[in-house]
């Protein structure tokens, strides 16, 4: 992406988020708004992860539910001031990622797919079984969000906090991809030894942009933490993941914005459709398959090269 | 105490069988394919739940197995038409992506087919327990064990005795070749899915008069059966089985002496052990990449 | 003094040698060639040298220092770069940023103010694209700037890495078949590319089976056979050598 495309990228995004509340009529849509822009801070991340560097994770919704966990906990019962408890969950989700991203990058493919979701699975069956710590099933309320005597109160003023970090994560983002530090996770991607041999730390990268897509997701959980009335497990559980991963693809590979479609509108499905209620996972997996199978691109790239076909 | 672990014992080795017939299934699919099948789990639900709706609703158990069967295979071979054959040539990303979507696909189905409670079944012969050194043996134990050794014959039988499963094999291991040869490598595909399908009910099956069924009951059942191929080494039949049993006793023994909460993390901590200090598994073929 | 030292080399791969006792120098500032039989072990030698596979017993030196468990990536900080037999393109990429990943060693490539794109970050992405455009004109493929690497056809993206290779500025460069897959015309403007970049100083390595190549820009020729040393010396030395005739026997060799 040229400098200009991303400027005026960022800048429709900003105009957008800017003039939506003006377009939803009562708190209910604002509040699947702000849902929206959780995952769609969650999926650039990911997307750093699974569409630029071409790894997969089908255990993101646990570092998620690590960081939401640790604020809920940290704050509810130790009492800690609300950023502080973030800033230690992104710490220790970033170690954590740290530690465990180098042995379980090595693997490819369906290895890797597998021992993500084998972490993910790990971190919601002790979420869920931990309950004199985490409250089990029932879950767990870590009020609201404060920094000092500020309060942050009512679905408005969460959007305009939510809107503002999902457009700070994608000029962050979109700075990444096109650095070089951006090229060479594009680059092992596209073949591992063919960046290793013009100097690419493979390795080295692929920890890196692992451990960033889990902050990412870490931080949002802990804002998720006081933003719903009651944390609970299934928020990091193995369909959070999936749910998480089928934003990523059917909004697009590789594609910033792209992330950012797919997470609205897999946000809003359930909302706008809820005669569908019950039919979410069949309509959830049929997306999944359809769009792998017909639009592998995802809907973002497949349009835009839609649209540059037609130009000359 | 020496009962206590027979018990464990017992427990481990009857739903490790079920693990090993999953294992087999997704080993057969990837020797035929190098595709993994998520929604390997959901056949081993759908034979079940079907299993279980025709019994309920009156039909002979023998005839209301071979029909659940029948309509496993013909869901695996519909699956493999409809949504991996049109993607053969893709990443494994896309075919991982597909194959998930593929199980929560037929997960939802399965609970607007059928619903969301538990579901049971009567035991093939009787619940009279035996005594086995003081630990309980339930007769349908026996059934479990005795069709999946069953099975694990037939299979050997047929990829080595027959024309059919020496093509499979043959695609396995060079499919250019294999089609050279005249094998329609499109068919052995099919077969795969069929045969994978087949075993996953059969597995559902024996195992639910112990254990029930409910519509999400495929997804763990799968993943723990990938963990036991993984762990013997992927596309090792002789290791799907082995690592099928080593899984299902690991859960049991861990769920008797150290917590129940915790017996589901067992399987996902031995393959993460595997996967980072063991690649190939236990019994699997080293590989180099060729560039 | 040599640039590049092989010593008593071997690899096996399940008790079959790709290469065995295998000695060889290279001398920096010239064009030397690695020739024999498919399945002589040339590529296996490649893929020594450069890190990709480790080597069952020998050493390789490379500017007197043992490569030895350093990885790739290391080799290329240390000098070394490469193309390959079979393509390692990064398609999901366009043309002019897969060589603009090959200048990734003389960028600034730490996280943060790549990150936040400080304006160091964007200053060297527009001297490495114009590095990198100039490469691409170099190797002949002026017409491709605009492209995506996974619409350009095979002899285009063989330039391609030839491209990427040299922006990470080289002191060796191996070129695994470069010629394979092209036509006369284009052979011979890869020659020309070649002879330029060892007249640059850069010292090239070179796996082919296009003779008329090898024979016409080779300073020094080894021919390997079974993954073990034929014959070596001069293109005149090797092309009369009896062994290498008796091997390459209606081979077409010179």
């Amino acid at each position: 992406m040229s400098g200009l495309s991303r400027w005026a990228g960022l800048g429709a995004l900003a105009i957008f988020l800017a003039a939506l509340p003006q377009a939803l009529p009562n708190n209910y849509y604002v509040d699947v708004a702000v849902l929206a822009c959780f995952n769609a801070i969650i999926c650039v991340g990911l997307n750093l992860l699974i569409g630029y560097a071409g790894q997969i994770s089908l255990g993101h919704a646990g570092f998620f539910g690590l960081g939401a966990y640790a604020s809920a906990v940290l704050v509810n019962s130790y009492g800690w001031p609300p950023l502080l408890a973030l800033l230690a969950g992104a710490a220790i989700v970033g170690l954590m990622a740290f530690a465990i991203a180098r042995p379980v990058l090595k693997l490819k493919g369906h290895y890797l797919a597998m021992a993500t979701l084998g972490i993910g699975i790990i971190i919601s069956i002790v979420i869920n079984t931990e309950a004199g710590i985490t409250g089990g099933p029932d879950g767990i309320a870590a009020g609201p969000f404060s920094i000092g005597s500020f309060k942050l109160a009512g679905e408005r003023d969460w959007y305009w906090l939510m809107a503002g970090l999902l457009l700070a994560t994608v000029w962050l983002a979109t700075n990444l991809v096109d650095s070089p530090v951006g090229r060479a996770l594009r680059a092992l991607h596209g073949s591992e030894v063919g960046a290793e041999v013009v100097g690419v730390d493979t390795a080295r990268y692929k920890v890196m942009v692992f451990v960033v897509s889990a902050v990412i997701a870490s931080v949002a959980g802990s804002l998720f933490a006081h933003y719903t009335p009651q944390l609970t497990p299934t928020k990091a559980d193995f369909f959070k993941s999936i749910e998480l991963v089928t934003m990523v693809v059917f909004g697009g590979m590789a594609s910033t914005f792209g992330a950012i479609v797919g997470a609205a509108f897999l946000t809003m499905l359930p909302q706008v459709l809820t005669v569908f209620e019950d039919y979410e996972p069949v309509i959830l997996g049929g997306i999944m398959m359809g769009t792998m199978i017909f639009m592998p691109k995802g809907l973002v790239p497949t349009i835009a090269a839609l649209f540059n076909r037609r130009r000359p | 105490m020496l009962s206590a672990f027979l018990q464990f014992l017992i427990s481990g080795v009857t739903v490790g069988a079920i693990y090993a017939l999953c294992g087999l299934g997704f080993s057969i699919i990837y020797n035929a394919s190098h595709v993994i099948n998520f929604a390997q789990g959901e056949f081993i639900m759908i034979g079940a739940m079907t299993a279980v709706s025709l019994v309920e609703a009156g039909v002979p158990m023998p005839l209301a197995i071979l029909l659940a069967i029948l309509v496993t295979m013909a869901v695996g071979v519909l699956l493999e038409k409809l949504a991996v054959e049109p993607a053969r040539k893709a990443s494994v990303t896309t075919l991982i992506i597909i194959t998930i979507g593929a199980s929560i696909f037929l997960r939802g189905l399965a609970q607007e087919v059928w619903d969301k409670n538990f579901h049971k079944m009567d035991p093939f012969s009787g619940d009279t327990p035996i005594n086995l050194f003081g630990a309980v043996l339930m007769p349908q134990t026996l059934w479990v064990l005795g069709t999946a050794l069953l099975v694990i014959l037939l299979l050997a039988w047929f990829f080595n005795r027959t024309l059919e499963g020496k093509a499979m094999l043959a695609t396995s291991f060079n499919p250019l070749a294999a089609q050279l040869m005249g094998i329609n490598t499109k068919r052995v595909l099919m077969l795969s899915f069929g045969l994978s399908a087949a075993l996953g009910a059969v597995g559902g099956i024996v195992i639910t008069p112990i254990t029930f069924t409910a519509y999400d009951n495929g997804i763990m059942l799968g993943l723990k059966g990938f963990s036991a191929a993984v762990l013997g080494g992927l596309g090792n039949g002789f290791g799907a089985v082995a690592g099928g049993l080593i899984v299902g006793i690991a859960e049991a023994m861990a769920a008797g002496y150290l917590s129940s909460a915790y017996k589901d993390a067992v399987a996902f901590v031995i393959i993460l052990l595997v996967l980072v200090f063991l690649p190939n598994g236990l019994f699997g073929r080293k590989g180099t990449e060729r560039v | 003094m040599t640039l590049l030292r092989v010593e008593h080399l071997n690899k096996e791969f399940g008790g079959v040698h790709a290469v065995s006792d295998l000695a060889f120098t290279i001398n920096p500032g010239t064009i030397h060639s690695i020739i024999g039989p498919n399945g002589a072990g040339k590529t296996t030698l490649f893929n020594l040298i450069t890190g990709v596979y480790t080597p069952s017993s020998g050493s390789i030196l490379f500017n007197d220092v043992p490569t030895a468990g350093k990885a790739p990536y290391q080799l290329a900080e240390d000098g070394m770069s490469r193309t390959f037999q079979n393509l390692q393109i990064f398609f999901n990429m366009p043309a002019i940023e897969n060589v603009m990943v090959g200048r990734h060693l003389h960028l600034d490539r730490r996280f943060l103010p790549s990150l936040l794109r400080l304006p160091g970050i964007a200053k060297g992405d527009a001297q490495a694209r114009e590095k990198s455009t100039e490469l691409m004109r170099f190797v002949g493929l002026e017409a491709y700037l605009k492209a995506d690497a996974d619409a350009m056809p095979y002899g285009a993206l063989k330039r391609l890495e030839i491209a990427r290779a040299l922006a990470a500025e080289p002191k060796l460069l191996l070129l695994d078949e470069p010629a394979a897959g092209l036509n006369a015309t284009e052979s011979r403007e890869i020659d020309e590319v070649i002879v330029k970049v060892a007249k640059s100083g850069v010292t090239v390595v070179l796996v082919e089976h296009d003779m008329k190549m090898v024979m016409g820009i080779s300073d020094h020729i080894l021919v390997l056979d079974y993954g073990k040393k034929l014959a070596e010396g001069t293109p005149d030395q090797v092309r009369n050598n009896p062994d290498v005739i008796k091997a390459y026997l209606g081979g077409g060799a010179a």
